[in-house]
């Protein structure tokens, strides 16, 4: 068997991912007509491309469909439970910056700490009669941060999109989710709490150790390692 | 492994036992509304416990333990006293992978008497200890109620006492409060900041000019945190001896009757805790009559800190002697719940569970 090597299926994403391995002499390229999900590795034997949605790349890895995997940092610790006993960190790649955040309303001049989160979460319980609700995909990562930070009283609400835009709407009185300039959050009257950074997100290329990894693939492996110069963990 | 079929037996042993020491059998449901958990628990709860979605009843929740099913049960249509043993599974999700089951039985016995809390206290205690006494395990207690009159005799605000309060089970934030209302760590600038324009404008002026409004949470919830934020800078830090004697009772541990002698002497620079210290020696007394050992009997002031946030007085588990096997029994007192729960209703309750499966396994020698 091949060692396959999952990748982004499209945009920015995908070419600096490319272009990355491309600089250290592994060529990725899509095959077919550009829209089609195929792709191939040159100049090095025994590695298949495989092209995923990155939301979808923690799953194959967790599952060890694929060997190794390129997606976001915030992904794999957010969608796998223990993620350091089912993947291994290989190298962050330097693009794809962003960070996942706790922001509230810039208006609420009285919060701009977690304690001050905590405090409002509570008076806000008391006056309303319900959990602060704080919307966001996010949601290991999110409640991971506040149990550790102590912060109660709030409530996780789901949001897959626009989540910048649950306060004006009246669904959730926070959010977290990543940012990378901050504009929308400031378009959509939103500040960053100053201690609510929960996560420093890149893309990252990881291992599975769920994978089968028999002669064949450890070899691949060993030859894609020096080539890009990193050091592989022991299976 | 231990066969399901010893687990089930060792279980059923339990149940008996705790028949014969006067409990009734009850039963509780093993889907339950989330809502009431995750209002009781916060969402700490989801990281631990099932959740599904039914499409009629809404979100709801693979039981994670017996107490709040039987405490409603009891609130709704029970006896007063009343004593009630149960037995059934369980389920937890897990953090990591590993050995610890996610679906695993439990046996309890919860006590709901008016009359004398302490010697509720002691009988359940006792009880565990005569049913467990076979597997020479680690008794550990701890008493929430001694740390609760301490931090509501502080001489402080109400506002900053709430505070503490709600943050006994979290002993992290706890500290960071305590250390910032006895001034032994600073504000933060941003605190500063807005204190500072807080002394020229008022909290109106000053949301008006911050940025457009948006969301549930009002102006006038916003002013009132901001003036709570002024009162709170005018405030008297907590006094550092006042602090200290806090501190001294949080890292309390020491064998139960020495301890009491410790608690007597913290309890003289600090008056509020001598009811919580005087039901903490009758414990003691009622479990000395019990045939239990207070003077080697471990006692730890910050025990039970960090389990679910319900029980608020005597606290107690039982430890093998591997430090990665989690408690085989562990209990304690929950009077507030009862309040909570039972709509205006309350009675002091005690209680706790015993895991048969580790019994089984550390009588089978495979833990």
């Amino acid at each position: 068997m091949s060692l396959k090597i999952g990748v982004p299926s499209k945009g920015r994403l995908m070419e600096n991912t490319f272009q990355w391995f491309g600089e250290r002499g592994v060529a990725m390229r899509q095959t077919g007509n550009g829209r089609e999900y195929s792709g191939a590795v040159e100049g090095i034997d025994g590695v298949d491309l495989v092209l995923l949605s990155a939301g979808e790349i923690p799953r194959e890895l967790a599952a060890g469909r694929i060997h190794l995997g390129v997606t976001g940092s915030d992904l794999v610790r957010d969608k796998l439970a223990d993620w350091q006993a089912q993947v291994a960190e290989l190298a962050p790649l330097g693009f794809g910056h962003a960070d996942l955040i706790i922001a509230v309303p810039a208006v609420w001049i009285d919060v701009d700490t977690l304690d001050d989160l905590d405090a409002a979460a509570a008076a806000f319980r008391a006056a309303h009669g319900f959990r602060l609700r704080i919307a966001t995909k996010y949601h290991r990562l999110v409640r991971d941060f506040l149990t550790t930070h102590g912060v109660a009283d709030y409530q996780l609400v789901d949001s897959q999109g626009a989540t910048e835009g649950t306060v004006k709407n009246l669904t959730a009185e926070a959010i977290a989710d990543i940012t990378s300039s901050g504009e929308t959050l400031r378009a959509n009257h939103l500040k960053v709490l100053s201690d609510g950074l929960i996560h420093q997100s890149q893309a990252t290329l990881f291992l599975s150790r769920a994978a089968v990894w028999d002669a064949p693939e450890r070899a691949a492996l060993t030859l894609l390692s020096s080539r890009l110069g990193l050091s592989v963990p022991q299976l | 492994m231990t066969p399901k079929a010893a687990i089930r037996a060792e279980a059923e042993a339990l149940f008996a036992a705790f028949q014969a020491a006067g409990a009734a059998p009850v039963e509780a449901d093993i889907l339950l509304p989330a809502e009431t958990l995750l209002d009781l628990y916060g969402e700490d709860i989801r990281a631990r416990a099932y959740v599904t979605q039914d499409p009629l009843r809404g979100e709801m929740m693979l039981r994670p333990d017996f107490t709040v099913p039987v405490v409603q049960a009891h609130m709704t249509h029970g006896a007063d006293p009343a004593r009630y043993t149960y037995l059934g599974e369980v389920f937890r999700k897990q953090d990591h992978l590993g050995p610890r089951a996610s679906e695993y039985l439990q046996v309890g016995y919860e006590v709901f008497d008016r009359t004398a809390p302490e010697a509720a206290d002691a009988e359940v205690f006792a009880l565990f200890a005569r049913m467990l006494a076979p597997l020479s395990l680690r008794a550990a207690t701890g008493d929430i109620g001694i740390l609760m009159a301490a931090v509501r005799g502080l001489n402080t605000t109400p506002r900053r006492k709430a505070a503490l309060l709600r943050h006994i089970w979290r002993p992290a934030r706890f500290r960071a409060l305590l250390d910032r209302f006895s001034a032994r760590t600073p504000q933060p600038a941003s605190r500063a900041r807005l204190l500072q324009l807080l002394a020229t404008d008022v909290p109106g002026v000053l949301i008006d000019q911050s940025a457009s409004f948006i969301g549930l949470r009002s102006p006038a919830e916003i002013a009132a945190r901001a003036n709570a934020l002024i009162d709170d800078a005018a405030t008297a830090p907590i006094a550092a001896e006042e602090a200290a004697t806090l501190d001294d009772l949080l890292t309390l541990s020491a064998p139960a009757a020495l301890a009491l002698t410790h608690l007597q002497a913290i309890a003289a620079r600090m008056p509020a805790i001598r009811p919580a210290v005087a039901r903490f020696a009758t414990r003691l007394d009622a479990l000395a009559a019990r045939g239990i050992d207070i003077t080697t009997l471990p006692f730890e002031a910050s025990h039970g800190r960090t389990s679910l946030e319900y029980y608020d007085g005597f606290v107690f588990s039982f430890h093998a002697a591997d430090p990665g096997l989690p408690p085989v029994a562990s209990g304690g007192r929950y009077d507030a719940l009862t309040a909570v729960l039972g709509q205006g209703k309350s009675i002091p309750a005690v209680g706790g569970v015993i895991r048969p499966g580790l019994v089984a396994a550390l009588k089978g020698g495979n833990p």
